[in-house]
């Protein structure tokens, strides 16, 4: 059995399988058609359930060809059929004819045992079947200390216990000559002692394996957590901080280098990631962000609330940068101040500068972006917009946007 | 960023130097801190740990603490919650790098009189710590975009004190005012109030942060983490 596993090539087939993919594996591995492999797989059978016990014992340490990352094909139930038949078949005939007796009912059994321990292989996520193979002495301890999915876990043990306990029992009655009941119960009460026993001899190797296992995993978890930090902070404070010596000179620069940084930084650290495709937040402080890194100016965006964008919200946020582009190209400010606040029945954005203002009156009517992408905008989505400008006061847009009822309660979108 | 202060107040002489105390575990900052204000206010002194921070500020009796919201052993908010048992006189203007609600909420509502960011300037840091010795409240924009967050209204929330619990619609106003940037001078404008009325809007809506009921607004940190 142990022979196998040296084989560095011998692996269960992943697709043209019937049960586990064994016959295919070792068919691929011989170099010959696999319904041969399978005619002796079924043959076997017949010396004492010699085929089933192969089968289930390469099943349980031959480990599935890697490489497929995705389930494999389903297998072919009907194509299972006539093996299962012949195999029947062969029993039968073995059983009626030559009256193996005792000796090949005890075959059966051992195969029972077999096929219950392989089923608790088997029902193992295959990856940690290959972790356990390489890392353990004993595979099937893996299969034991296995904790992530309780489920199949449980299903596991129920499954291939009973079947053990079945060949268990079994061995304990056949080899009783009396045969009787009193008999099968003794038996498994003194199966039950056995294992308990056994339990009690191997409890300390399993906790102390399922604590090394624990151990490793967590620390895998912290080192792949230093090691996601450690790629943020070089390929971005480090290269920003390489380029900031680099232009110590130019005031602007830097100060657009560190700003962009310190943004990427504070999200990175304290906002949950948003996508600025589907939350009004998000899109809004991307649109902030990218005004700052095109007009070199700050923009001090404070949002209250956060809801879904759809396309009447998406028009919003274009009017609001196109508030924040005016902002920073004619205000002549460093500072912006961006707010928006998500209510029940209505979005409000207001963009407001401290700069040069202008005198509405006057100048819009060659202000295309004004008067096209903000006010006409806000006006075919169904809102409207308010530009509040004095000469050398600054000025502010404001936005809102009324949110139809029938719409997400608000509440549910912090 | 745009603080909401006045243009500083010349003509009328200063009447003392104010006395401020220095928490923070980044001696760098520290440094840089001391070096920019030094000209307007009195640094007394200086300290990097909880304890130190606890035993130094009742010694020296500084009029301010401006205290960093992350540091071990507790943090900023160890110191406030110390200090405060003792001496409640001394007032505290946290003065942070993070940005995170819970950590500036958390430090207003165990008794800051104000929050500011560490890229403010020199200028508007010296005028916020003049505000708080005065007994005001200094709301950043963002920190008045986080309290009205904190006070939204939750139909679904038990309100204990529902007058302390809500803002009034005024308070309301006052703090949308700040958050779009507005200075107290155009808030007072804007609303047709005296300067006087906007700085008590804005002191009772602290009141009512660090009074109001702790089980509503831990929540709403805890909704917050999860968003």
């Amino acid at each position: 059995m142990r022979a196998t596993t040296e084989s560095p090539r011998l692996y269960r087939a992943r697709d043209h399988r019937m049960v586990a993919g064994v016959a295919s594996g070792i068919a691929w591995h011989l170099g010959i058609r696999v319904v041969w492999v399978r005619i002796a797989f079924v043959l076997l059978l017949g010396f004492s359930g010699l085929g089933l016990l192969l089968y289930a014992a390469f099943w349980a340490v031959v480990p599935p060809r890697p490489g497929g990352t995705g389930p494999p094909p389903r297998r072919n139930v009907f194509h299972l059929l006539p093996f299962v038949v012949i195999g029947l078949a062969v029993m039968l005939v073995e059983v009626v004819i030559f009256k193996s007796g005792v000796a090949g009912t005890a075959g059966w059994l051992v195969s029972i045992i077999a096929v219950g321990a392989g089923v608790i292989w088997h029902q193992s996520a295959p990856e940690r079947r290959w972790q356990w193979s390489e890392s353990l002495p004993v595979p099937w301890l893996g299969a034991v200390v296995e904790e992530s999915d309780r489920r199949a876990f449980v299903l596991r043990f129920i499954g291939g216990g009973v079947l053990v306990a079945v060949g268990l029992i079994g061995v304990v009655a056949v080899y009783r000559p009396q045969g009787n009941f009193d008999a099968v119960i003794n038996g498994v009460i003194f199966a039950l002692v056995a294992l308990a026993g056994v339990g009690v001899v191997a409890a300390p190797v399993l906790w102390r394996t399922y604590n090394q296992l624990r151990a490793e995993r967590e620390g895998r978890i912290r080192e792949q957590e230093r090691a996601e930090l450690a790629a943020m902070i070089h390929d971005q404070v480090l290269h920003t901080l390489a380029l900031i010596q680099r232009n110590a000179g130019d005031v602007k620069m830097v100060q657009r280098l560190a700003r962009g940084q310190e943004r990427s930084l504070r999200s990175w650290l304290y906002k949950p990631a948003g996508s600025p495709t589907e939350r009004l937040a998000a899109a809004l402080e991307q649109a902030a962000a990218e005004v700052e890194d095109t007009f070199a100016i700050t923009v001090e965006a404070v949002v209250v609330g956060d809801r879904e964008t759809d396309e009447r919200v998406g028009a919003l946020v274009a009017a609001a940068r196109e508030a924040l582009v005016n902002a920073a190209r004619h205000a002549k400010v460093e500072t912006v101040s961006l707010y928006a606040e998500v209510e029940p029945e209505q979005v409000s954005v207001f963009v407001r500068d401290r700069g040069a203002g202008f005198d509405l009156a006057t100048v819009e009517d060659h202000r295309h972006g004004v008067r096209g992408s903000i006010i006409g905008r806000m006006k075919r989505h169904g809102g409207r917009a308010e530009i509040r400008s004095t000469p050398g006061d600054g000025t502010e847009v404001r936005l809102f946007l009324p949110i139809p009822r029938e719409g997400t309660p608000p509440g549910k979108d912090r | 960023m745009v603080e909401t202060t006045e243009p500083a107040q010349d003509g009328t002489p200063e009447p003392r130097r104010l006395r401020v105390f220095l928490v923070d575990d980044h001696a760098m900052f520290r440094a840089g801190v001391r070096a920019e204000l030094g000209a307007h206010v009195e640094v007394i002194g200086e300290a990097s740990t909880v304890a130190e921070a606890v035993s130094r500020i009742a010694a020296t009796e500084p009029d301010v603490v401006l205290l960093d919201v992350h540091m071990p052993d507790g943090g900023g908010r160890a110191v406030l919650e110390a200090v405060r048992r003792t001496r409640p006189e001394v007032r505290f203007l946290a003065l942070s790098v993070s940005d995170a609600a819970e950590d500036v909420i958390g430090l207003i509502r165990a008794g800051a009189r104000g929050y500011v960011t560490k890229t403010i300037s020199p200028d508007e840091l010296t005028a916020a710590i003049r505000r708080v010795a005065d007994g005001d409240a200094v709301f950043s924009p963002r920190l008045a975009g986080f309290v009205l967050d904190s006070f939204a209204s939750r139909p679904d929330a038990p309100v204990a004190d529902p007058e302390l619990d809500q803002l009034t619609n005024r308070e309301r106003e006052v703090l949308r005012l700040l958050a779009r940037g507005y200075a107290y001078k155009e808030i007072a404008k804007e609303l047709f109030i005296s300067i006087k009325t906007v700085e008590t809007h804005v002191s009772n809506v602290l009141r009512k942060l660090q009074m109001s009921n702790r089980y509503e607004l831990s929540r709403w940190a805890a909704d917050r983490r999860l968003v």
